[in-house]
């Protein structure tokens, strides 16, 4: 069945989520508002994800055995709408429609908008209780051995909701371990830092004094989030996150690290430049893979 | 329909229960109808009585812990799978704290949380102020999607309950702590979005929601030894409205009297004020929380001192009375 096995080789993925990039500089660029930094940032992880690590079917977006994937930081739905068109769930035209009035891409994710959303998301906090109640739900019709899992990618500046940690603590108590959690460690948020905003460190620590597993890696590498995907599937008696440390803007020089894209676009000239960037960077990719 | 659906309520011996006991059968009873109807409770499964289900259906409920913001957030990844959940805690904690978690997760995502909110109302009595949710009404109905009932007795609890378990809309179920007269008995009928007639007459219409209705019949018993002839409607469902029936009987009796145990701006009274200014606009007086908190008491004497009581809603009628052109 078309894209329920995945075969692309390493080089064929970083084409791809370099495609992506583009695809959320220009649909931001058309959408004169939305978030830059945090999509591009989590660009390796969706494209990960959505070519490697789930199972899933554009053309049947609800295939009862699909793996799912909450977006809990809806700020960043602009890399799963390029993701989505680049799997094929819908045409890449449809991407400039974005934030525009009567588009199916919402400037934060509806469920009911597109087929493929699994929840609606922008208020942040709610996702990882979300995900804990689909591998409830799982368990309880004995789903969990069909080996379903619930992705759940949340913001790091995110974690400073209370909602977050009641949510750890029910999946630490319940070891629903067919929840795998990914942190976008950007280390930005909108008032700045975020360990200055409000300092989330020791991270590693407090998932596992909630009961959690943790693996720690490289976000803005595809390999390693396939590969920590791998090893947290592998983890049977405890839920898992993965605390993927990515650069917010990555991919563009000009956004890399600056928290200022967090929550702003790219005008014409500046994404004619970021698109040039991307585009000299796929041709690189290229040349290295020939 | 009227009075022969009624129990011999106006009688000292008249049964009372709390109605939650009635929701809790109800979910009982929805549980072995139906697999797919599962629970979830914040550290407060048997005073919301929700133990019986519990009790027989452990691998479908989920302890949550007090956390109502997971609670409900919870019960929407529960929906999301094809379950039909209900959760529940006091109402002024869910809905009381976790507002937006509702309004997102479940309302704009559409999906068929049941969110139970019991010990509702002045009646929960000596906890006081913090735990008499007065504002649930107000901050359910204004949500898109969202369906609001307020049982008037333990037997339509259980009703209600199990007409929620068919229903695919996202709703709010208001229960109160004390006992309550019975009312209704199980040949009454019930269906979401239906207002009832139980008392016909001609002057003034008493419109009664939740636990209130009891004093809306005692009340038009006052009134008839004064002359005035009252007919008694019980909204159970506060929101869908059920439009049709309040202004008919506006047409023949040209003034009204909401009674809820909950602020009237914004709550049940609200909605009757918003739906008669427009349709049909007639006087009319609002029995409930008048912009303020309650404090610790005896239920029934809170009830008096507040004016929610038969006397209160006589007086409010025959001023409205006196208010027609």
């Amino acid at each position: 069945m078309p894209d329920r096995q995945h075969t692309y080789s390493l080089s064929e993925l970083e084409l791809k989520a370099n495609d992506i990039r583009q695809s959320i500089i220009t649909m931001l660029e058309h959408a004169g508002s939305g978030h830059s930094a945090g999509p591009l940032g989590l660009t390796d992880i969706f494209t990960a994800l959505y070519f490697d690590v789930m199972k899933h079917d554009p053309k049947e977006p609800d295939w009862d055995d699909r793996d799912i994937l909450l977006l809990s930081n809806g700020h960043c739905v602009p890399v799963r709408y390029a993701t989505m068109a680049e799997a094929g769930y819908f045409p890449k035209s449809e991407l400039k429609t974005l934030r525009r009035l009567g588009s199916r891409l919402q400037g934060h994710p509806e469920r009911e908008k597109l087929p493929g959303l699994e929840t609606t998301s922008g208020p942040l906090g709610c996702g990882l209780s979300q995900a804990c109640g689909m591998a409830l739900a799982m368990r309880m019709d004995h789903k969990t051995e069909l080996k379903r899992w619930v992705y759940v990618v949340l913001g790091d500046g995110e974690l400073n909701e209370g909602n977050v940690w009641e949510a750890a603590m029910l999946a630490g108590k319940y070891k629903l371990n067919n929840v795998i959690g990914i942190i976008d460690r950007n280390n930005i948020q909108i008032d700045g830092p975020t360990e200055h905003v409000m300092p989330l460190e020791d991270l590693r620590g407090k998932w596992e004094a909630f009961g959690w597993h943790v693996i720690e890696i490289d976000g803005n590498n595809i390999e390693a989030v396939i590969d920590a995907c791998a090893m947290a599937r592998a983890i049977v008696e405890k839920p898992v996150m993965i605390i993927a440390r990515t650069i917010p803007g990555k991919g563009v020089d000009f956004m890399e690290y600056d928290f200022h894209w967090h929550g702003a676009p790219p005008d014409h000239e500046q994404a004619k430049t970021a698109l040039h960037e991307l585009r000299t960077l796929r041709g690189t990719i290229t040349s290295e893979h020939q | 329909m009227t009075q022969m659906y009624l129990t011999a309520w106006d009688r000292k011996e008249a049964d009372s229960e709390p109605i939650r006991k009635g929701f809790g059968r109800g979910l009982l009873q929805a549980g072995k109808n139906d697999e797919n109807i599962v629970a979830a409770c914040a550290d407060l499964t048997a005073s919301t009585a929700m133990d019986l289900f519990q009790k027989e259906f452990p691998d479908r409920f989920v302890e949550i812990g007090v956390a109502e913001q997971n609670l409900v957030t919870v019960g929407a990844g529960l929906a999301a799978m094809g379950k039909v959940p209900f959760v529940s805690s006091y109402a002024a904690f869910s809905p009381g704290r976790n507002w937006e978690q509702i309004r997102t997760t479940i309302c704009l995502n559409n999906q068929p949380v049941r969110v139970v909110g019991s010990h509702a109302g002045i009646s929960v009595g000596p906890d006081g102020a913090t735990h008499q949710m007065l504002e649930d009404i107000a901050l359910m109905r204004v949500l898109p999607n969202m369906v609001v009932i307020a049982p008037g007795d333990s037997v339509e609890a259980e009703k209600a309950t199990l007409a929620l378990a068919t229903d695919k809309r996202p709703a709010y179920l208001r229960l109160a702590r004390e006992a309550t007269p019975v009312l209704t008995t199980t040949k009454t009928p019930f269906e979401i979005g239906k207002a009832y007639v139980f008392r016909e007459g001609k002057d003034v219409t008493l419109l009664g929601t939740g636990t209130m209705t009891y004093h809306m019949l005692a009340a038009a018993e006052l009134l008839a030894k004064d002359g005035v002839d009252a007919e008694v409607i019980h909204v159970p469902t506060i929101k869908p409205l059920d439009a049709h029936t309040i202004v008919k009987s506006l047409h023949k009796t040209g003034a009204a009297v909401t009674a809820e145990e909950a602020q009237i701006n914004g709550g049940f009274g609200g909605a009757v004020a918003e739906l008669l200014s427009e349709q049909y606009p007639a006087p009319l007086y609002r029995i409930g929380m008048q912009d303020r908190f309650g404090e610790s008491g005896k239920p029934e004497e809170l009830m008096t001192h507040f004016g929610l009581d038969a006397k209160h809603v006589a007086l409010a009628a025959h001023h409205v009375i006196e208010r027609k052109a």
